[in-house]
């Protein structure tokens, strides 16, 4: 049961989010601009972004978010479940770009601590092609899904076990994006 | 040096003035969480926050929001010390006491909330409102601190410099101190032309 008296047939941070609408809406537009609609010269694609999050999510051992942002970076093109496992597993194993990769590590070492990313990290990624940008925004995704999965964590939400509850999550968060509500119930 | 060619700006102000797009957001949400009527006052607010930051060893935002907490706390900087040396021993509610409680745990690791925190800052008064609150500050402060050193930005040794900027923010607030948040003229040529 949740620490506060959330609406019950809510999954995951959509409690929350109903039930403080007020920092809801930032909270959607940053998830939005960083996932979904990152800008004509983001270069990272929304499945590489969610690749990001989800990772980050799953280091944090945060089920909900790992499950619902594997599932949408699952239903972006190019992705899948395996693919998702594989890099959640071992990054420089799966079969993703090198810039990825050199991405990935950087976005550990902020989910741990941030002040232990390298010059040579940002290096590596420099070599791989990163440009500022991308740099920018992988810090700040790995950064902000510390936020998100400590909110969902923290208030100790309701997380189903319930995966064609995460599989729809996915795809409307894939198709939509963040600022529409997704308020899938059981 | 920070790792991407950033504003000479300090702290987070360099890469809200990179990257405006997701500033807006960013400020929206502290400004809703540290300034926006609660029953917590903006004082106890900044001391969450200055905490949690503490926690994270996060130089620039432990200073900021260290500043800015004192400065709606007429100005008692040996208070702020102490929240953040030990907030057990602090002149402080015993409720704020229990929700700083929660939000070490959220520092941590939101799982290692329990139902016993929850329970003591109950008795103590603590709404569900400033239960959920607290938790969003130390969670969206692993986020602001992380950006600020995962990027590794200029942070400033000056206690000076946070104190006036701190009595600048507790006045106007963060949307609008973001209004200054941009690259100084000489660096401007520079950022267009790359």
């Amino acid at each position: 049961m949740a620490h506060i008296n959330l609406p019950a047939e809510i999954p995951g941070i959509g409690a929350a989010f109903t039930f403080r609408p007020e920092t809801a809406k930032p909270m959607r537009e940053l998830a939005h601009i960083l996932l979904f609609e990152a800008g004509a010269n983001s270069g990272l694609s929304s499945r590489d972004r969610e690749l990001i999050a989800s990772y980050v999510s799953s280091r944090n051992r945060c089920y909900f978010c790992q499950t619902s942002h594997g599932a949408a970076a699952a239903h972006h093109s190019g992705g899948s479940t395996e693919l998702v496992a594989a890099v959640c597993e071992d990054p420089e194993t799966a079969r993703i770009s090198p810039k990825l990769k050199s991405l990935l590590a950087i976005a550990a070492h902020v989910q741990g601590d941030a002040k232990t990313v390298t010059t040579e990290m940002v290096e590596r990624a420099r070599a791989e092609e990163a440009t500022d940008l991308e740099l920018h925004d992988t810090v700040l995704i790995a950064a902000a899904f510390c936020m998100y999965n400590r909110y969902v964590d923290g208030l100790a939400t309701w997380q189903p076990r319930n995966e064609d509850m995460y599989q729809s999550m996915g795809r409307h968060l894939a198709e939509n994006g963040y600022v529409q509500a997704v308020l899938t119930s059981r | 040096m920070p790792h991407i060619s950033l504003p000479n700006l300090p702290g987070i102000r360099g890469p809200m003035a990179f990257r405006p797009e997701t500033s807006k957001p960013l400020n929206e949400l502290v400004e809703v969480l540290l300034r926006h009527p609660n029953s917590l006052s903006r004082g106890e607010r900044e001391l969450i926050a200055t905490y949690v930051s503490s926690q994270n060893n996060c130089h620039y935002c432990q200073s900021i929001h260290g500043a800015i907490a004192a400065a709606h706390l007429d100005g008692n900087e040996a208070l702020v010390q102490c929240v953040k040396d030990d907030f057990r021993s602090a002149e402080i509610t015993p409720k704020l006491k229990a929700l700083l409680g929660i939000a070490g745990k959220v520092q941590q690791d939101g799982k290692k909330v329990t139902e016993a925190d929850v329970q003591a800052a109950r008795e103590q008064g603590a709404t569900d409102l400033e239960i959920h609150d607290t938790v969003l500050i130390a969670a969206a402060f692993c986020m602001y601190n992380r950006y600020v050193d995962g990027l590794a930005t200029v942070q400033p040794k000056d206690p000076d410099l946070y104190r006036q900027r701190g009595k600048m923010v507790a006045r106007e607030g963060y949307v609008a101190a973001n209004l200054t948040n941009v690259a100084p003229p000489s660096q401007v040529a520079e950022l267009v032309g790359s």
